[in-house]
C-alpha cells in the first residue's frame, strides 16, 4: 500500500498547486463583470438558446463499442502476462474469443455502426 | 520550565525515532513530492521550447525578449494569466466549471507517478528508486489515470454551456475512448513479449536490445494513438482552433485556461516516456557511456521533438476521418500484431 | 439586452443552431454563417453579411475620379492593383484615351505581382483553417518581399494606389526592377516548398478532395468566377478572352481542373502563381520605353518642370489639381481578371467631375451563396475550408 500512499502524495501536490494557483488568481485578478461579459461566446453574436440539449446518439453507440472492445481488452490482459506459462492452450483459447470478437466487429461495421455521417 | 525541555525532548525523540524506523517511507514521500513538483516545473520550459522550436520550423525566431533566449517567457507569461480576470459566463455550471482543469492537471500529474526513469541506486545506505511509485501493474495504472483525464475535458467542455466547447469536449470523449482501445491493444504485445505489467520489468527485458525492433508495427500504432490521447496535432480535434475556435477551454480565462496547458504537457511527457519504455528500451543506453538518465531523458525529449514536429508539419485530420481511422485501420491492425506475436511466442519461443 | 435578462432559451429541437462568425478565426474576416447542425454535420447554412460596411461605394459618388482610386484599394484588400485598374480602365474607356506600353506593362508587372501575393495569402490563411501552420509563416515570408517592392515603387506596402487613370502614378525604379528580378528568380523553388508540404500529404488530400464540389454546371449557374470557376473545368479567364492592358501579347496557361473541389481550387491557384511569375518575367524582358503615363494633359498631371517654362502645362496643372478630371458623359463596365475572379466597376457619369454612381462587380460577394450552399451536408470542419478555397475578402463583399 505505501506505493499507492506516495501516488496520492503526487495528487496532494497538484491539488496544492492547482488549489494555489486557484485562489492566487481569485485574489491577484480583477474582476468587472458585466451581463454582455458573461454570455457564453457565440462568434460575437448574442445567444439564444442553450448549448445543453440533445445531441445525436452515433456519440452513445461510439461510447457503447468502447465499453465492449475495452472489457474484451481487460480480459487480454491477465492472458498476456500468463502466456508463458498457459502455452499453446492460452493461444488457441484467446484465438477463439478475438474471431468472437472480430466476428461482432465485423457485424458492427456491417451494420454501419462505425460510419459517422 | 524543566516540563516544557521535557515535552520537547520527548516528541523530538519520537521524531527521530518515526524516522528512524521509517526512512523508506520518509525518502519516498520526499522523493514524491520533488519528482511531482519537478514534473509540473518541466511544463514551462516544454511551454518554451516548443516556441522556440516552433519558431524555427516556420522561419521566425520564437520568443527571444524575455531572459537569455526568451527563457523567461513562460514565467512572464504564467505571471499574466495570474493577473487576469477569471470569466465565468453566468449560465455555467460553476462547480463543474472549476473541477475540469483540476482533473485534468491531477490526473496528468498522478499518471506520471508510476513512471519509472533509472535503476535504483544506494546513498548513505539508503536504496533510492528512480520512481515515484512501483506498482506491479504500472502500465494499467497509467492507462487507468489517464483515461480519467478525459473527465476534465468532458466536463469543460458541457459545464461551459458553450456550443464551440460542447462540440470539442464530445469530439474529445469519442477520440480518447477509439484511440484509448489501441494504446492498450498496442502496449498488449509488450506485456506479451515481457510477461509482466510491471514497467520496470518491461525496460529490464529490453536489456539486449529495444522492442522497437521486434515490434516496429506496434510501435507505430502506439505513437499515433499517444499522440491522439494527449490531444496533439495532426490529432488536436477537441480544441481545433480554426473551427471550434478553442473547442472545450474556449470559456476558460486566466489561470484555469493555462491549468488545461499544463494538463496537455504533462500528458505529452508522460506519453513520451511510456513510448520509451516500452518500445525504446527505456533507460538502457546499449553500451552507450552514459548515465541511464540521460539516456532516459534524450529518448524523451527526441520524442517531444517529433510531437512538435508533428505540430508544425501536419495539417488537422477531420473528425469522422478520425474515428474511421482509429476503429477501421488501428483496431484491426492492433488485434491482427498482437494474434501474430501471441502465435510466435508460442510457437517460436515457448 | 432582452436576452442577457431572460436567459438562454432551452433547445429542444434535434438540431443546433451555431453561429460561425462574425468573430471566428477562419471566417476570413467578419463574415457569418449561420449552421443548423446535426452533430458535425451541416444541415443548412446562411449567409450573412454586413459587418464590414464601409459605404465606398456610395462616397464616391461624392468623390473625384483621382480620389475613388485609393478606395477602391480598400476593397479587396490583398489585390489592391486589381481593382485600381478596374476602376481605371472603366474610367480610360468613358474618357476614350489611349494608354502607352510602358504603362501598360507597368500594370501587368503590378497586378499579377499582387494577384501572387494575394495568392499567398489565400494559400497561408487556407493552410491555416486547414490545421498546417508552417504553410502560413512560409507564405508571409514570400509575400513580404511583394510589399517590401510596393513599397520601392509607390511608397506604400498595401493600399499602393499605384495604377491611375491614364497611367501610373510614379515610372518604375531601377531598384524595384532589380528587386522583382531576384524575387522571380527566388520564388519558384518557394511555390515548389508548399507544395511538398501539401500537394500530396494524404491528411491534406483526406481534407480537401471531393469536398466542397461545384459542377461545371453548377459553378457557372452560380457565377463563381476566376480560380473556383477554372477548378470546375471551365476554360474562362478574362485575360484571355477579353484582353486588356496587353494581356494578349503574353503567353501563359490558363490552369483548369476538372473536379471542382477544394482540392482543384488549391491546384488551380498554386499553377496560376507560377504562371503570374512567367508574365512579370516576359513583361519584364519586353519592357518598353517611352511614357508612364498618357501625355493627355487633361488627364494626367504635366511634367514638374514644365511647370516653370509653359503657361499651358501650368493651366492645365492647376485645373486637374483643383477640378479633376472631367468625364464625358455615359456609362461602361470594363471586366478584368482579378485574383478571385471577374472584377468589373460599373461606372455612370454625368459629364462631370464626379461619377454619378460606381458600382462594384465583386467576386466574393457572387460567391457567397454558392459557398453556402456547398457547405450543407459538410462536417462543420469542411465549412473552414470550403471558405477558405472560395477565397472571399470581405471588404469587397460589405462595400
Amino acid at each position: 500500500m505505501t506505493e499507492y500512499f506516495y501516488i496520492s502524495l503526487f495528487a496532494v501536490v497538484a491539488i496544492v498547486v492547482v488549489g494555489a494557483l486557484l485562489a492566487l488568481s481569485t485574489v491577484l485578478g480583477p474582476r468587472n463583470p458585466s451581463p454582455q461579459k458573461m454570455l457564453p461566446y457565440e462568434c460575437g453574436i448574442i445567444p439564444t438558446e442553450e448549448a445543453k440539449g440533445r445531441y445525436p446518439v452515433r456519440f452513445a453507440t461510439i461510447a457503447m463499442f468502447f465499453i465492449i472492445f475495452d472489457v474484451e481488452v481487460v480480459f487480454m490482459y491477465p492472458w498476456a502476462v500468463a502466456l508463458g506459462e498457459l502455452k499453446l492452450f492460452g493461444l488457441v483459447e484467446m484465438a477463439i474469443f478475438i474471431i468472437i470478437l472480430g466476428i461482432a466487429y465485423v457485424y458492427i461495421w456491417g451494420r454501419g455502426g462505425l460510419e459517422w455521417d | 520550565m524543566d516540563w516544557i525541555t521535557e515535552i520537547l525532548n520527548v516528541t523530538w525523540n519520537f521524531i527521530v525515532l518515526f524516522l528512524n524506523e521509517n526512512i523508506p517511507l520518509v525518502v519516498g514521500s520526499v522523493k514524491a513530492v520533488i519528482i511531482a513538483v519537478a514534473i509540473m516545473s518541466v511544463v514551462p520550459a516544454l511551454v518554451w521550447l516548443e516556441r522556440r522550436l516552433m519558431g524555427r520550423f516556420q522561419v521566425r525566431l520564437g520568443p527571444n525578449r524575455v531572459g537569455p533566449f526568451g527563457l523567461g517567457q513562460p514565467m512572464a507569461d504564467t505571471v499574466k494569466l495570474l493577473f487576469k480576470e477569471s470569466i465565468i459566463q453566468s449560465s455555467a455550471d460553476k462547480f463543474l466549471f472549476h473541477l475540469a482543469p483540476a482533473v485534468v492537471v491531477i490526473t496528468a500529474i498522478a499518471a506520471f507517478a508510476v513512471i519509472p526513469f533509472g535503476e535504483p541506486f544506494e546513498v548513505f545506505g539508503q536504496t533510492i528508486e528512480m520512481w515515484g511509485a512501483n506498482v506491479n501493474s504500472g502500465i494499467l495504472f497509467v492507462f487507468a489515470i489517464s483515461g480519467m483525464g478525459i473527465y476534465g475535458m468532458v466536463l469543460a467542455g458541457l459545464s461551459s454551456n458553450n456550443k464551440y466547447s460542447l462540440m470539442g469536449g464530445l469530439r474529445s470523449s469519442a477520440q480518447m475512448i477509439s484511440y484509448e482501445l489501441t494504446l492498450g491493444l498496442s502496449a498488449l504485445s509488450i506485456i506479451l513479449l515481457t510477461g509482466s505489467l510491471s514497467l520496470v520489468d518491461m525496460v529490464r527485458a529490453q536489456e539486449t536490445y529495444p522492442f522497437i525492433l521486434v515490434q516496429p508495427l506496434a510501435f507505430l500504432l502506439f505513437f499515433i494513438a499517444g499522440i491522439a490521447e494527449t490531444n496533439r496535432a495532426p490529432f488536436d480535434l477537441p480544441e481545433a482552433e480554426q473551427e471550434l475556435v478553442a473547442g472545450f477551454h474556449t470559456e476558460y480565462t486566466g489561470m484555469k485556461f493555462a491549468m488545461f496547458f499544463m494538463g496537455e504537457y504533462i500528458n505529452m511527457v508522460t506519453m513520451s516516456a511510456l513510448v520509451t519504455l516500452l518500445f525504446l528500451g527505456g533507460w538502457n543506453a546499449y553500451g552507450l557511456p552514459v548515465w541511464p538518465i540521460v539516456s532516459f531523458a534524450v529518448k524523451v525529449f527526441f520524442l517531444l521533438c517529433v510531437f512538435i514536429w508533428l505540430r508544425s508539419t501536419f495539417p488537422r485530420i477531420r473528425y469522422d476521418r478520425l474515428m474511421t481511422f482509429g476503429w477501421k485501420i488501428l483496431l484491426p491492425l492492433c488485434l491482427l500484431n498482437l494474434m501474430v506475436t501471441s502465435t510466435v511466442k508460442v510457437i517460436w519461443f515457448p | 439586452m432582452s436576452v442577457t435578462e431572460q436567459g438562454l432559451l432551452e433547445r429542444d429541437k434535434d438540431t443546433m443552431t451555431l453561429n460561425m462568425g462574425p468573430q471566428h478565426p477562419s471566417t476570413h474576416g467578419v463574415f457569418r454563417v449561420i449552421l443548423e447542425m446535426d452533430g458535425e454535420v451541416v444541415k443548412t447554412a446562411e449567409p450573412e453579411i454586413g459587418y464590414l460596411h464601409t459605404g465606398i461605394e456610395k462616397n464616391c459618388e461624392n468623390k473625384r475620379y483621382v480620389h475613388v482610386i485609393p478606395m477602391t484599394d480598400r476593397l479587396d484588400y490583398l489585390n489592391p492593383p486589381g481593382n485600381n485598374l478596374a476602376f481605371c480602365l472603366s474610367t480610360e474607356k468613358l474618357l476614350g484615351i489611349e494608354i502607352p506600353e510602358r504603362a501598360n506593362a507597368l500594370r501587368v508587372i503590378m497586378c499579377e505581382l499582387s494577384r501572387i501575393a494575394s495568392h499567398l495569402v489565400w494559400l497561408g490563411t487556407h493552410a491555416l483553417d486547414i490545421g498546417a501552420m508552417t504553410v502560413f509563416l512560409y507564405c508571409w515570408r514570400e509575400r513580404e518581399m511583394i510589399l517590401d517592392l510596393n513599397e520601392e515603387v509607390s511608397g506604400v506596402r498595401m493600399m499602393t494606389s499605384y495604377i491611375r487613370v491614364g497611367g501610373v502614378a510614379k515610372d518604375a525604379t531601377r531598384p524595384w526592377l532589380d528587386g522583382i528580378r531576384d524575387f522571380l528568380d527566388y520564388f519558384p523553388a518557394k511555390v515548389d516548398e508548399y507544395e511538398r508540404l501539401l500537394t500530396r500529404n494524404p491528411i491534406w488530400l483526406d481534407r480537401t478532395e471531393g469536398i466542397g464540389v461545384f459542377t461545371r454546371e453548377e459553378a457557372i449557374n452560380w457565377s463563381l468566377s476566376g480560380p473556383a470557376l477554372r477548378a470546375s473545368g471551365v476554360n474562362w479567364d478574362i485575360r484571355k478572352s477579353q484582353p486588356y492592358s496587353g494581356y494578349d501579347n503574353y503567353s501563359f496557361d490558363v490552369p483548369i481542373q476538372t473536379n471542382g473541389d477544394i482540392y482543384d481550387r488549391y491546384r488551380v491557384r498554386v499553377e496560376e502563381m507560377r504562371q503570374s511569375r512567367a508574365i512579370i518575367k516576359q513583361a519584364m524582358e519586353r519592357l518598353p520605353g517611352g511614357d508612364y503615363k498618357t501625355p493627355d494633359n487633361k488627364v494626367s498631371l504635366p511634367a514638374r518642370e514644365t511647370l516653370h517654362t509653359s503657361m499651358e502645362a501650368l493651366i492645365h496643372h492647376f485645373k486637374l489639381v483643383s477640378e479633376g478630371i472631367s468625364v464625358p458623359k455615359g456609362e461602361t463596365y470594363v471586366p478584368i481578371e482579378g485574383a478571385r475572379g471577374e472584377v468589373g466597376f460599373y461606372i455612370v457619369s454625368d459629364g462631370t467631375n464626379v461619377p454619378y454612381r460606381v458600382k462594384l462587380r465583386a467576386p466574393s460577394f457572387m460567391a457567397i451563396p454558392g459557398m453556402c450552399k456547398a457547405m450543407e451536408g459538410c462536417y462543420i470542419a469542411d465549412v473552414v475550408g470550403i471558405i477558405g478555397s472560395i477565397d472571399i475578402v470581405m471588404g469587397e463583399v460589405d462595400r
